[in-house]
């Protein structure tokens, strides 16, 4: 018997890597790609300006970097944002978004989903449907298809 | 409009013959049926069984009338009418993926043929040999080929595929014709030139489908969640429209502004294009007719809480296609004025559209029903839907 058949190191191999076809994106590196700027946002907030806040949040999305911590730190802090609204002020606070805003607001909500704590999922929701109603379908297209995760 | 149902099954493409009195079409599987128009029906009268996998794409040739199908078994095979049989002859594709979409050219001395092999062939009928040969073009299709167009000149071929990008190609082959004068995408063009690649910068999904306009100077395409337009006129510049609707899968021009496009939301939608930075929405092109409520009684409606939590009956969807717009071919007119076109979709339907320039507030007049149920014994849903018009159409217009 070979002695081939004890080790299963193979298996931990990622073929993928190896295929000389694979499809490779452009990494194009943009600047400001840091994610929100904390301070900005942790200062509106106190003040009690939410509206500023969400703006502020929505600015210089992790898009490009393949830094996960950046990305994180993002979406709680984004997180964080939307949880302090009330629910009667989000329709207003959609409304003041441009279309690129709202799309990427719609990245947020659905990498929100994907790490529930607490009661986000539920303030979530309620982002997300007020988001849709402005956006409409094509964004969670948008957010479905687009290679470059927030 | 008016609507005809092949079945069940999804119809997953369709052509029309010169004169479109005959449809060839496939109910996704690996047969292609080609109907004739007697009267008010759609009668069969051909059967072309040749290929062993799902068929993927029909093209009709109305000059020469020849047809070219391809399918996912790797073949495309050129049938001939040769006394009302029809024969197929194979081409020689060398592809090792499934083919996914085939058109003839222009002046149909030629065809393109789209395939998983990330690679477009070009075959062309070579004399000597009496069989067809094929060329490729390889670089830099990083992807499946989803749809393919013809510039009218015959040699540029524009493809749109699932590496997010659309690219036009020089599909100019020397031996079988002169060489080409310089167009608004470029002046050298010889084979396999890349005349225009654009990649939308947010990964906007797959390009599912592609349409020169009538001159030839602008280039529609769709992807998952836009629809855009390149301006050669214009120094290529290219337009960007992100749409708020489910994925489109085809598109069409239907004028020299005009722009027609349908898929998932079964519904065709028109855009306008009038340069560079003017893409626009414009409406809807199907009209959900009044539906009739049907008056349910009380205990129905209280049954329909219990059992369903809603209060209507109705599973059906407002629109005509009662399941996504697959493909869009145009019936009568050319591309520079198109008067009809047709869709087929998922639902096993064939919709003919009419196209309308202009014209505001619709008309709903009670229509002749138009649909054929065709394998019998079940009772088609669409009853007495309006026939639309728009502006002043005498009711003597029949379709």
């Amino acid at each position: 018997m070979s002695k081939n058949t004890v080790s299963d190191r193979f298996r931990k191999v990622d073929v993928d890597e190896y295929d000389e076809n694979k499809f490779v994106d452009e990494d194009d590196v943009g600047e400001n790609q840091g994610g929100p700027d904390e301070a900005e946002v942790d200062g509106l907030l106190r003040q009690g300006n939410l509206n500023g806040a969400l703006h502020a949040v929505l600015k210089n999305p992790p898009l490009n970097t393949k830094n996960h911590n950046a990305k994180e730190r993002a979406e709680l802090l984004v997180v964080r944002v939307l949880s302090s609204f009330k629910s009667s002020d989000i329709e207003k606070a959609v409304g003041s978004l441009d279309k690129a805003d709202v799309d990427l607001l719609m990245k947020y909500i659905y990498r929100g989903f994907e790490k529930p704590s607490d009661n986000s999922s539920a303030v979530l929701l309620q982002w997300h449907e007020k988001a849709l109603a402005v956006g409409g379908v094509g964004s969670i297209i948008r957010v479905l298809t687009t290679r470059k995760t927030v | 409009m008016s609507l005809c149902s092949f079945g069940v099954e999804p119809l997953s493409c369709h052509a029309w013959n010169k004169d479109r009195t005959q449809i060839a079409l496939s109910p996704n599987n690996n047969i292609v049926n080609i109907f004739e128009k007697k009267g008010k029906e759609w009668v069969k009268i051909h059967e072309l069984t040749e290929h062993t996998e799902r068929i993927t794409g029909i093209d009709w040739a109305p000059e020469s009338n020849r047809i070219v199908t391809c399918a996912s078994d790797r073949n495309a095979y050129v049938w001939s009418l040769k006394d009302e049989v029809w024969k197929p002859t194979l081409v020689l594709v060398r592809i090792n993926r499934a083919a996914t979409c085939v058109k003839w050219s222009p002046l149909e001395n030629k065809f393109a043929l789209g395939s998983g092999a990330r690679l477009i062939s070009v075959c062309y009928f070579e004399e000597e040999n009496d069989w067809w040969l094929s060329k490729h073009i390889k670089k830099p299709l990083r992807s499946t080929i989803l749809s393919l167009d013809w510039h009218p000149n015959n040699i540029l071929l524009a493809a749109g595929s699932a590496d997010f990008s659309c690219r036009v190609f020089s599909a100019y082959i020397k031996d079988i014709e002169d060489k080409p004068g310089p167009t608004a995408w470029g002046t050298k063009m010889p084979f396999g030139e890349l005349m225009l690649e654009h990649k939308d910068s947010d990964g906007c999904g797959w390009v599912h489908s592609v349409s020169f306009s009538a001159s030839g100077d602008q280039l529609a395409w769709v992807a998952h969640s836009s629809i855009s337009v390149a301006d050669a006129a214009k120094g290529k510049e290219v337009t960007h429209l992100t749409t708020d609707y489910l994925p489109l899968l085809s598109v069409l021009f239907v004028g020299p502004t005009e722009i027609v496009a349908a898929g998932h939301d079964c519904c065709p939608f028109q855009y306008t294009y009038k340069g560079p930075g003017a893409l626009e929405f414009v409406k809807k092109l199907d009209m959900p007719k009044q539906s009739s409520k049907t008056t349910t009684s009380a205990m129905q409606h209280f049954r329909n809480l219990d059992k369903k939590a809603t209060e209507e009956d109705s599973t059906k969807l407002d629109t005509l296609h009662q399941n996504s717009i697959t493909q869009l071919c145009i019936v009568s007119g050319d591309k520079a004025k198109v008067e009809k076109y047709s869709s087929v979709g998922l639902d096993g339907a064939m919709v003919i559209w009419e196209f309308k320039t202009g014209g505001s507030g619709d008309v709903f007049q009670k229509g002749q029903r138009a649909a054929d149920n065709f394998w019998g014994g079940v009772d088609d849903p669409l009853c007495s839907f309006p026939v639309l018009g728009c502006g002043a159409i005498p009711h003597t217009q029949t379709h």
